[in-house]
């Protein structure tokens, strides 16, 4: 069994989604990720095994394009993301009644196979199909099943579509220019080329818009709090959770690799466009007033550090980049899960018109209050390790940066505090919140033990992660 | 040659079934006589040879070409059954000016002899012209009708002159005498004049800026059905006649004509997709993407000698996703005065296999990968890098994202709006052709290399 098995299963299982009727997509498609996540663990301990679980034969002759995924330490960690937190999101979802369901967990499945093709492929060209694949789903899904006005809802997701695309097509030239050079597209290809630092300036821009817009860095974020706000809670789960790390996989996998000299030469520039993230968008964030977009810029926050972490091309910010990555990433899941809760009983989104809650649920309130302090890094849990990994990377570049770096932590704490405190807290609210059903506690529970179990045992994925990141810095480093 | 025979042998017989009163079995037959012509043209894959003094040359590169015009104009006459519903009594006539069309589009491309090219191109406007005025009680189609006529007859005009300046210069109307002459150092001025001229009239015919001005007139104009055979056969054949007649007439291509091309190429590209971004009739829409991609179409020629795959590849897939979207065109526009979005609200709702079809077609042209439109571009792209073109392939790049902007326009309208009616139910040929053209053009994005290595 190699990884091909693992983007057979989710195709089919989409196809077999959409087959199997309105009434049993979910029930499928939640069983169709299960399969995919245990089979990605049998991948995982496969490859501990050290069998070769990779795939590669040759697609397309002139130019030379590969059907190849390789599965390092790396890549198996992101397919284990996508791969978990799928049935999570799906599951997460039972309680809502979607129209023309078969479609929508159809999209969602789809959209986990082109995410775990984009984490697995190692021809660019494949990535490339990949990355852009993923992108279609997400927009049906915003688009169709979205909320608030339609005419505003397009505009937002046509806007994103738009800038997503744009980003890309000039990814896609740096590929088809770097083709020429190597005579493939296959990254182990890529990363041996010898350009010159104009050369590997230009590509290195051409691969950041791209990133700098999936992930998003400041200032080209205008797309998301508007998308996360009007997409169903589903598709923000896929976007905010999966789909973002897109981007800082790519960072770390492809254009650090490939254009070295220009990340090593304009490093504080990049660093510094990511910090500017952490603290814009923890300011805009204590100036929310709905909770989605609250949730959205402390996004952007926490992803701007993650960036600047993995731009240090330091081990220990690599490696605390790929940490946070799967911490926020159950994190935000879990988070944007608790507003749909809090929706689907008051149906506000505004912070305003909630409050009071802690009274009439004590079971929600402390789950919440667990996620709350997971993402603001309290020691103990995943997000305290990656964080701190990040912040400790940045002073060995400069002590100013983890300074302000830092800041994620504090201003962080003060708005999800803040934000916690106007939600739950205070008069007990006359409207009636029901506690959490059993469904919506076991999905939050899932997801509070994953953050607590490997916020005090990181050791599995540290292990998991280091050696190919140990690789990709041999990488980065070959023009010493 | 035999492809060519047979075809207008096809057409006669149309003619035929109606003196013999055998309306119900033209399109059928016709059908079936295409498909036994496509299986004619692989025999003469494999045998290239030249027949009457050198007047038709058939090659891999004329037979590949011919066998996509037949697959496309097999389309088209599938679509013309129930698009002629109402005009039964013509139906006959219709169907033999589409395949004597194609009698022009073959000749088009195996032509020996500059005469023999001129005789296929007149073949094919005059019996366009005819189709854009077919719909004889309306104003707008005469109008169209008599605007192509007029601007046809002028680029054919253009055309001529420029033969005549290549006579002059080589004393020959025969290619492949041409073709050695041209290697020769010392060339008198006029052969280039003539180059350009031919070259001119060709533009004119595939509608690249600056000689596009009656497209989107003559598309908005023509019944849909007419639109349909200029935006993807008439374009197919207008680009694989130019490329054909600008390698044999000349082995190298000089530098000004190269930046000429560039600039044209970039002009078609920008001028139609800013112009399409304002359009509400998905028509003339269609027509400014069509110019947008006669610029694409035309960078293949910046690399004009290891080419032929990526324009037989990009043409393939333009020509296919475009019978797929126009085989929605017609579903939806079939009882309506006008082709405006507004009539494709909801179609999300009401067709969803329809709408499917259309978004892929849409996303193929806007070039989002696994539609053969994506790789189209992306070896359109990876060929203009390697032969040193930067410039123009950012160029591209630049209007594949403006291009998304008019594409997603109709998506939004097919799923982010209610439906103005109830649904209506298609003819079953129209969903057989809009499916069958649009996995056609999924199986090319997946096996790209089936057709890229014919012309290897």
């Amino acid at each position: 069994m190699d990884v091909t098995t693992l983007l057979i299963i989710l195709l089919v299982g989409a196809l077999v989604t959409y087959l199997s009727g309105n009434e049993w997509a979910s029930k499928v498609a939640l069983l169709v990720s299960l399969i995919a996540f245990s089979s990605s663990i049998y991948l995982l301990s496969q490859y501990n095994l050290g069998n070769e679980i990779g795939y590669t034969k040759l697609w397309i002759t002139k130019p030379k394009i590969s059907l190849a995924f390789q599965a390092d330490g790396l890549a198996l960690a992101m397919l284990l993301l996508t791969t978990a937190l799928t049935p999570i999101i799906i599951f997460s979802s039972f309680g809502n009644s979607f129209k023309n369901a078969k479609s929508f967990y159809a999209l969602i499945l789809f959209m986990s196979f082109a995410m775990a093709g984009t984490f697995l492929a190692s021809d660019g060209l494949l990535y490339y199909i990949f990355w852009e694949l993923a992108l279609i789903p997400i927009y049906f899904i915003a688009l169709i099943w979205g909320n608030g006005d339609a005419e505003e809802r397009k505009k937002a997701v046509v806007k994103f579509f738009i800038y997503t695309l744009a980003g890309s097509l000039f990814m896609l030239v740096a590929f088809v220019y770097l083709n020429q050079k190597a005579g493939s597209f296959l990254i182990s290809d890529l990363t041996q080329l010898k350009l010159s630092s104009t050369e590997q300036f230009w590509i290195f821009l051409a691969f950041f818009l791209a990133y700098a817009i999936k992930i998003p860095l400041i200032p080209f974020h205008t797309w998301q709090a508007e998308v996360y706000q009007k997409a169903p809670t589903v598709g923000t789960m896929l976007l905010s959770g999966i789909m973002l790390k897109m981007g800082l996989y790519s960072v770390i996998r492809w254009q650090l690799p490939i254009a070295p000299l220009a990340a090593k030469e304009y490093m504080n520039v990049f660093i510094g466009l990511g910090i500017a993230g952490v603290i814009y968008g923890s300011i805009v964030a204590l100036r929310q007033k709905d909770l989605k977009k609250l949730l959205a810029y402390s996004s952007l926050a926490h992803v701007g550090l993650i960036a600047a972490g993995a731009y240090t091309l330091t081990l220990d910010g690599l490696r605390g980049a790929v940490l946070q990555m799967i911490a926020h990433g159950f994190v935000v899941v879990g988070l944007f899960f608790v507003a749909e809760i809090i929706f689907r009983r008051f149906e506000t989104r505004e912070i305003s018109e909630m409050g009071g809650i802690r009274a009439q649920s004590p079971k929600f309130t402390s789950m919440f209050l667990l996620l709350v302090l997971a993402s603001v890094a309290l020691p103990s849990t995943f997000n305290f390790v990656g964080e701190f990994t990040v912040l400790y990377s940045l002073a060995q570049v400069d002590l100013w940066f983890a300074i302000l770096g830092g800041t994620t932590i504090i201003l962080g704490a003060y708005y999800m505090l803040k934000m916690f405190q106007h939600v739950m807290l205070g008069q007990t609210n006359s409207k009636l919140f029901a506690d959490v059903t059993f469904n919506e506690g076991c999905t939050l529970v899932i997801i509070i033990a994953v953050l607590f179990f490997f916020g005090l045992y990181t050791k599995p994925i540290m292990d998991l992660i280091s050696p190919s990141l140990e690789n990709i810095l041999t990488q980065i480093n070959r023009f010493n | 040659m035999n492809t060519l025979i047979a075809i207008s042998g096809l057409g006669v017989l149309c003619l035929l079934f109606e003196i013999l009163n055998f309306r119900k079995g033209i399109v059928p037959v016709t059908i079936l006589g295409l498909l036994a012509v496509l299986g004619l043209t692989y025999t003469e894959f494999n045998t290239p040879a030249s027949y009457y003094n050198n007047m038709i040359v058939v090659t891999k590169f004329s037979s590949v070409f011919s066998a996509l015009f037949i697959v496309l104009t097999v389309f088209l006459i599938a679509l013309a059954h129930d698009f002629y519903e109402d005009h039964q009594t013509k139906i006959s006539d219709f169907i033999a000016i589409k395949i004597f069309m194609l009698a022009g589009c073959v000749a088009m491309v195996s032509f020996g002899n500059l005469a023999m090219f001129f005789l296929g191109i007149e073949v094919l406007s005059i019996s366009l012209y005819i189709l854009a005025a077919s719909n004889r009680l309306n104003i707008k189609s005469n109008e169209a009708g008599m605007k192509y006529f007029l601007m046809g007859s002028f680029a054919s005009g253009i055309l001529l002159f420029g033969i005549c300046f290549i006579y002059g210069a080589m004393g020959s109307f025969d290619v492949a005498e041409i073709t050695e002459w041209s290697r020769s150092a010392e060339l008198p001025i006029w052969f280039p004049i003539g180059i350009s001229l031919v070259t001119i009239g060709m533009l004119f015919k595939i509608a690249a800026v600056p000689f596009h001005f009656w497209a989107p007139d003559v598309y908005e104009g023509s019944p849909t059905m007419t639109t349909t055979t200029m935006s993807t056969l008439v374009k197919v054949v207008a680009m694989a006649t130019l490329y054909k007649l600008l390698t044999a007439m000349n082995a190298d291509l000089s530098d000004a004509a190269v930046n000429i091309i560039i600039i044209v190429s970039i002009a078609s590209m920008t001028v139609g997709n800013i112009m399409a971004l304002k359009q509400n009739n998905v028509k003339r829409m269609l027509a400014f993407s069509g110019i947008s991609h006669a610029g694409f179409m035309l960078m293949t020629l910046l690399n004009i000698k290891s080419s032929v795959g990526n324009l037989l590849y990009y043409t393939s897939a333009y020509s296919l996703s475009g019978i797929a979207a126009f085989a929605v065109i017609l579903y939806v526009c079939k009882n309506k005065d006008n082709e405006d979005i507004i009539n494709f609200n909801g179609l999300g709702k009401n067709n969803p296999l329809m709408a499917a079809v259309l978004t892929a077609s849409l996303l193929s042209m806007a070039g989002i990968p696994i539609f053969a439109g994506f790789f189209a571009k992306m070896f359109l792209f990876t060929q203009t890098i390697e032969a040193g073109y930067l410039v123009v392939v950012i160029a591209a790049v630049i209007n594949s994202i403006i291009s998304v902007g008019y594409y997603f326009k109709l998506i939004l309208a097919m799923y982010n709006k209610e439906p103005n009616e109830e649904a209506t139910k298609a003819p079953f040929v129209f969903y057989a052709v809009a499916v069958v053209a649009i996995v056609l053009n999924i199986v090319l994005g997946l096996f790209p290399s089936a057709v890229l290595d014919l012309l290897g």
